[in-house]
């Protein structure tokens, strides 16, 4: 007997979020990112017409990375430490399709880097390469304050995706880039309910709710992947639902939370159970990125090259079925 | 829940006004007021009228559309005015309403099939109003049975156990609750369940206190649909806080400021 196969019909849609605008929408990327749009669960549907598919970044440092791992430092040892060759070998040799500048070096305990200094950074990854960005600030509420002025204007127009709004720290990130056109991270670590209420506030500043990207937390597998990924999947079940404030686009950063892990780092000199690290790492971010594609992750933001290729063969893999 | 405003209606005094004399702003401002206070449907009723109801009713449903993009629901006893108002609408509509007597259900089931649209459904018949909750299933079950013949499925149906004013027939406010747990049992996937809310406090003061708390119970028992006022600010603070009471909303501090 021919089994009839379920389609899902969801009474909601996940809204679509471009990132980057080319010269004719007032910017100067090559081409624009659209993440989103979808109308049922993750690689489910394939009667449904296909939404947008899920999107890697490359993360990109402004400081040179202390303590990574040979594994993780060596296919990036000629570029770490120069944000912008670093973003053009992630473009021009991994084909980063977005890049993920972290501004790193702003913070404080770090090297304290200016407004300004970040800004020239910013402004010199965009000259420097065609593909959309992303920029993350360091965390440090009050100089990312400090610093998301100077850096959404430096990039107006080219219509970023800029972090990271959380609860205690919004409001400056959010009339920045409604100031200047860009789209915003909103984060709330593994709180579904506080991930609502800050697109509530942020919306109510008047942000849309389609200039926004959700990020729920970070996590790593072996290291609390299965509590972000029931709340992505939370997340997007309410959105299809019909729940206009957590109907956005997901962000899942990988890398340096997923290089923390020892399960990535060790070599195999340490632990001669676990096998060759130069596989192992890569393939632990990778398979920490599988598992937020499966939750329901628009946007992966990755730093292993390696990772970068096996989690495009999975994605292609799942798109096509 | 679905909510259905009520407010383009010709008992309206300023609604009758505005069709009068054709003020298509008026009826455009109600229609925007009503969904961006959380409206998913708009119920349109041409009110009592001696000049052309027919033509009254495409008039509403193309000035309606124009101005919002949400389904419409088309509310007049004479099967002629549903039928004007369904041709004219660009989506799918929902018939409001017919009864579970005979003459009622051949009359609308075929337009309904035809158009493609929803139908409410009160639980009464031709022997007028039932007395308690097990009348109010019997005829539910007719209907339903009716609906499905005609090739209506149950997610089209919605079953109204018709509510009364508790100033009138105040035993009924509890019969019509029993009756809403009792439709839920009909079928599976059940049929929608919905109430013409404001009718409970018709007469009574403090209407809307009325109103929100029925509106309360009736959600706690099943109702998933409702025929209300979407600017009574004070009701939709209470369907938000009983979604999520009730686990269909995820919570969020801001819906409750």
């Amino acid at each position: 007997m021919a089994v009839e196969r379920t389609k899902e019909k969801w009474p909601g849609r996940v809204f679509t979020v471009s990132i980057g605008a080319t010269a004719g929408e007032g910017g100067t990327r090559g081409r624009v990112v659209t993440i989103g749009g979808h109308t049922a669960l993750p690689f489910v549907s394939p009667d449904d017409p296909p939404a947008n598919r899920p999107v890697i970044a490359m993360i990109v440092r402004d400081d040179k990375p202390r303590d990574w791992p040979e594994t993780l430092a060596r296919p990036l040892a000629d570029v770490l430490g120069s944000p912008v060759e670093w973003a053009q070998k992630c473009v021009e040799e991994y084909g980063a399709e977005v890049v993920c500048l972290s501004l790193a070096s702003t913070h404080p305990d770090r090297q304290d880097a200016s407004p300004d200094q970040a800004a020239k950074t910013v402004r010199a990854v965009l000259d420097a390469v065609p593909v959309p960005l992303m920029v993350v600030g360091c965390g440090h509420h009050d100089k990312d304050n400090e610093v998301w002025p100077r850096i959404t204007d430096a990039a107006r127009g080219e219509r970023c995706l800029m972090g990271i709004a959380c609860q205690e720290n919004y409001r400056t990130l959010v009339a920045a880039c409604m100031a200047d056109g860009h789209s915003l991270i909103a984060e709330a670590p593994i709180d579904i309910n506080i991930q609502k209420q800050l697109n509530i506030l942020v919306t109510e500043m008047g942000l849309p709710p389609e200039r926004i990207v959700l990020h729920p937390g970070n996590a790593s597998l072996g290291y609390g992947l299965e509590y972000e990924y029931s709340i992505m999947e939370r997340i997007r079940l309410a959105g299809l639902q019909g729940d206009r404030m957590l109907a956005q686009p997901m962000l899942a950063i990988l890398g340096e939370e997923v290089w923390k892990a020892k399960e990535a780092r060790l070599p195999a000199s340490q632990q001669p159970a676990w096998g060759d690290e130069t596989y192992r790492g890569p393939a632990w971010e990778a398979a920490t990125g599988m598992g937020f594609l499966v939750a329901g992750a628009d946007l992966l933001a990755v730093l292993h090259p390696e990772a970068v290729l096996a989690l495009r063969r999975a994605i292609d893999a799942a798109v096509t079925g | 829940m679905y909510v259905i405003g009520e407010r383009i209606n010709g008992m309206f005094r300023s609604v009758a006004r505005a069709i009068r004399e054709r003020n298509a702003d008026a009826i455009a401002d109600l229609a925007r007021r009503q969904v961006e206070a959380g409206a998913h449907v708009l119920d349109l009723n041409t009110g009592p009228t001696g000049e052309d109801p027919a033509g009254i009713m495409t008039w509403l449903v193309s000035v309606v559309q124009d101005a919002v993009d949400v389904p419409l629901c088309i509310d007049s006893p004479r099967p002629a005015v549903v039928a004007a108002g369904l041709k004219a609408c660009r989506r799918p509509a929902i018939i409001n309403s017919t009864t579970g007597a005979r003459e009622k259900l051949d009359a609308l089931l075929p337009l309904a099939a035809e158009h493609g649209a929803g139908i409410i459904a009160l639980t009464i018949d031709e022997r007028g109003i039932p007395r308690n909750a097990e009348a109010r299933a019997e005829i539910a079950l007719a209907i339903l049975a009716a609906t499905m013949e005609a090739g209506i499925p149950p997610e089209r149906l919605y079953l109204d156990p018709i509510v009364l004013p508790v100033n009138a027939a105040q035993a009924q406010c509890k019969e019509a609750l029993a009756a809403i747990g009792a439709f839920r049992h009909l079928c599976d996937p059940p049929p929608h369940i919905i109430v013409g809310l404001s009718n409970v406090s018709q007469g009574a003061p403090n209407r809307s206190l009325i109103n929100r708390t029925y509106l309360a119970m009736c959600l706690a028992v099943g109702l998933d649909t409702a025929i209300l006022d979407p600017l009574d600010e004070e009701l939709m603070a209470v369907l938000r806080a009983a979604n999520m009471l009730l686990d269909k909303e995820i919570y969020a501090e801001g819906l409750l400021g």
